[in-house]
């Protein structure tokens, strides 16, 4: 889009706010700007916020990735990652490192089965 | 400096070894330590910082006892080769006064999606991987000893894989990044929404690392067609950057704004650049100020960027900075070279402390233009703001091209950057969380449904991450046999080890040379007849990589970079013996017992009289400390002049400075004053001694003198010699003149 420059006339309202009211106007309408964006931070994850928690958990980067390729080719990142990890390690009584590297490449069709049933999406009469 | 302890290179081998169980010694940004009216040599400091326990001052401090005062705030220096010679350029920097080593990423890794591992070769810039910030803060864990000051290291954590990064660089003791998501949508044509979710994360990540965040909005001033047209749209920028960092939970302490000044000469650069400073200033109060240097218009012609970035040095003292980022010299031409990575920190800090307490002198004037202008350029980023929200919000205004148009908002040019909200590298990767979604992990951004109560640490669920225990960290050394750090090192190991030496600009051994040369022709002639001269001097490769017009017909400035493949055995080489100096009690002892009379000037036409009088004068530890009676006589004195009042006071020496070295004129002046001895009868009986900064000891040997003194001597230098050649004299049997 191209626009001449009409600064001096949507200026206007502008001209009646003092400095220090200017910079509160800054700031409000900035914070209706980020607000929304926030909230995506809140609500939603991504492969390498789910990466980045199975490196917290003691993963190398190369088994995170295959963990989290695992996770989502199962539809299961939405639950976390760090989380399917851990509840397989709570159900095997295993540790998280063991937990996490039967989700590497190559993962048993049986343990996606019983990751799945953990969360009752498939199997042991859960819900998909 | 104590030359013993640090005149061994940094062992790279030392540093690589056992690299799997170092661990960084702290966490977290460090700022200097200001100091209130910091006393060095004659001088008062308002705006200064601890003194380095070991550093190299500006070349003028020899006439300043050799004080290196340190600005109060950071300074940085910019590292972009291969990590095992970036260390050396580290420390190098580091006695220079930079505290802040920012490692440039290799192009390509805002697109890797994953963490790269081992040590693989970069293309402008540095694969950052966990081996390579690992050996990196080791070693500059090691300079910091060196300097008695905290380094601080930084990188990026930005592209498709940035909570992963910043999860590395959390456990890695890296101390400060840039992190800006509408650097990844904008640049990196990486998916907004997921540079978006991604972002919350890896800031949540830094913020409890207390890694010091530093935006991206200078990016658009580097793009932008019209930089100086930008300024709205940077003020943006920067505000939606920190809100959401501070919403991440970044305290406002720890986020930088990185601030360029927009323009630069030959438009009138500070009636623009200083209101966007003064603006922006007052817009973030409580946010720090990451000062860069324009880099936007840099040619080739150092010269020219330098006084650039004076300007733009001064822009940060007339209002604020917190940390100051340098830019070398030579970007315009070449990735940075070693000595020009040292060229930019020295500009800033002799800048910096060349206007300290300036504002203690001088105020903004904010009645006039200045004034109107800050306002004017805060009216238009509100304009924009507006728009943004009357256009949906973010994510649309993106869409719609808004950012880095060329047109000074609300103007419009229309060739915004464009980028759709279903598009980009990572699109479609973003996946909302159930109600049960959980990561039992600390530092973790935004809903986890952890099944224990919110006092206890997340990762008391798998018995602690790698973030409150670093031993369950999985350290990988390398994944590529044949491209790593060990290769490459064993490829020059054999050179390194026996000591031979090789020109050098960025990486060991590369041979590259520079060569200055003017040429009587015009540019077009001149470009291949230097590489041609180049070429008969034997440099391969030989490139123009800068020429100036000096006049169309009259002629051209060229720098001619090449290779030689030449590798000096150091114990081949005859260098002269430096002179055993007696030691400081002797010569006084001597001279007490037999006094000594020197007569010393500046020779011809020559006003220079700072290094004279650093070699006469007592409070330099010049002659008269030892007892020796000095009469200067002046500047531009006349070698007959001089031989004359040898004569009339019964010297023992004469003393002739002589600076200006135009046609010779040192020499001709030394050999004249030789002559001029002899002719009245007196050269057998007294010490001639030369000096100044273009003299050589062998250069007035020639001329028919006892001596000559260059750059850098000493009052001590000197009257050991005196003090030796007199016995010398003695010993012959000769009388002194009287």
């Amino acid at each position: 889009m191209e626009r001449k420059d009409d600064y001096l006339q949507r200026r206007k309202d502008l001209t009646k706010l003092a400095d220090e009211e200017l910079y509160q106007r800054f700031w409000e309408l900035t914070e209706k700007i980020v607000d929304p964006l926030i909230k995506l931070g809140k609500e939603y994850t991504t492969p390498s916020i789910e990466r980045s928690v199975l490196l917290r958990m003691g993963f190398s980067s190369l088994e995170a990735k295959e963990i989290v390729s695992c996770c989502q080719e199962h539809d299961l990142l939405r639950k976390g990652a760090g989380h399917v990890v851990w509840k397989l390690a709570q159900k095997r009584q295993v540790s998280i490192r063991d937990a996490g590297l039967a989700l590497c490449k190559g993962a048993a069709k049986e343990t996606i089965e019983e990751v799945k049933g953990l969360f009752q999406l498939t199997g042991a009469g859960g819900q998909e | 400096m104590n030359k013993d302890k640090y005149q061994d290179k940094l062992d790279l081998d030392r540093i690589l070894d056992d690299l799997e169980n170092y661990r960084p010694r702290r966490k977290g940004w460090r700022w200097r330590t200001k100091v209130e009216n910091l006393k060095l040599g004659d001088f008062t400091y308002y705006q200064c910082s601890t003194p380095l326990k070991q550093s190299i001052p500006l070349p003028a401090a020899r006439a300043f006892g050799g004080i290196d005062p340190q600005p109060d705030c950071v300074i940085t220096s910019e590292i972009a080769w291969r990590f095992e010679d970036d260390i050396r350029r580290m420390r190098m920097a580091a006695w220079h006064g930079a505290d802040h080593i920012m490692v440039i990423r290799t192009a390509g890794q805002s697109h890797f999606d994953g963490l790269i591992e081992g040590t693989p070769m970069g293309v402008g810039g540095v694969p950052i991987s966990r081996k390579q910030l690992r050996a990196s803060r080791k070693a500059l864990d090691m300079i910091e000893d060196e300097v008695g000051r905290p380094i601080n290291l930084h990188t990026y954590i930005s592209g498709v894989a940035g909570p992963e990064v910043a999860v590395l660089c959390a456990e890695e003791g890296v101390n400060g990044a840039h992190q800006d998501p509408q650097y990844n949508i904008l640049y990196r044509n990486i998916n907004m929404i997921r540079s978006i979710v991604d972002a919350a994360e890896a800031k949540r990540i830094m913020a409890d690392a207390k890694i010091i965040q530093i935006d991206g909005a200078h990016n658009a001033n580097a793009t932008a067609v019209k930089a100086w047209k930008v300024m709205p749209e940077l003020l943006v920028q920067h505000a939606i950057n920190s809100l959401f960092s501070l919403k991440a939970g970044i305290k406002q302490d720890d986020i930088c704004l990185s601030t360029v000044p927009p323009t630069a000469t030959p438009s009138p650069d500070l009636r623009i650049n200083l209101p966007y400073a003064v603006a922006l200033r007052r817009l973030f109060p409580g946010f720090k100020m990451r000062a860069q240097m324009n880099t936007k218009y840099m040619q080739s012609d150092t010269r020219e960027v330098t006084v650039t970035h004076v300007l733009n040095l001064l822009i940060s003292r007339l209002t604020s900075v917190d940390i100051q980022s340098t830019i070398t010299p030579d970007e315009g031409r070449n990735v940075p070279w070693h000595y020009n990575s040292i060229a930019g920190v020295n500009t800033a800090k002799q800048t910096l402390i060349g206007l300290d307490g300036l504002q203690e002198m001088v105020k903004l004037n904010m009645e006039g233009e200045l004034g109107t202008k800050v306002r004017e350029i805060t009216e238009r980023a509100i304009l924009f703001l507006e728009e943004i929200i009357e256009q949906g919000g973010y994510f649309a205004a993106v869409e719609k091209g808004f950012f880095v148009d060329s047109g000074l908002y609300p103007e419009r040019s229309g060739d915004g950057i464009v980028r759709r909200a279903d598009g980009g590298s990572g699109a479609g990767s973003v996946i909302e969380r159930d109600t049960d979604y959980m990561a039992p992990v600390c530092s973790h951004f935004g809903k986890n449904n952890l099944p224990i109560d919110n006092e206890t640490k997340p990762c008391s669920l798998i018995g602690g991450c790698t973030l409150c225990n670093p031993d369950k960290i999985v350290y990988i050394d390398e994944l590529d046999p044949a491209d790593n750090v060990n290769i490459r090192l064993d490829k020059v190991r054999k050179e390194r080890e026996a000591g031979l030496i090789k020109p050098e600009v960025a990486e060991w051994g590369d041979g590259t040379v520079l060569v200055t040369l003017f040429l009587p022709a015009p540019p077009e002639v001149a470009k291949f007849a230097a590489l041609e001269i180049a070429r008969q001097m034997g440099l391969a490769e030989p490139e123009v990589i800068n020429y100036q017009v000096m006049h169309p017909a009259e002629g051209t400035f060229l720098e001619v970079k090449g290779r030689v493949d030449i590798a000096i055995d150091p114990d081949m080489l005859v260098i002269p013996e430096e002179p055993q100096l007696l030691a400081e009690e002797e010569i006084k002892e001597d001279i007490k017992r037999q006094p000594m009379l020197v007569v010393a000037a500046t020779l011809g036409e020559d006003e220079h009289s700072v290094g004279i009088h650093e070699i006469l004068d007592i409070k330099h530890g010049g002659l008269e400390k030892y007892g020796v009676e000095c009469h200067f006589l002046g500047t531009s004195v006349s070698v007959e002049k001089l031989a004359d009042a040898a004569i009339e006071f019964a010297a023992d020496a004469i003393l002739a400075s002589t600076i200006i070295s135009h046609g010779e004129i040192h020499r001709i002046n030394m050999q004249k004053l030789h002559e001029i001895c002899i002719e009245k009868g007196i050269r057998d009986q007294i010490i001639v001694i030369g000096g100044g900064t273009q003299v050589t000891d062998e250069m007035a040997k020639e001329a028919g003198l006892d001596a000559g003194f260059g750059r850098g001597s000493t009052g001590h230098q000197v009257a050991s010699f005196l003090v030796q050649q007199r016995r010398v004299k003695a010993a012959k049997g000769r009388r002194r003149i009287a």
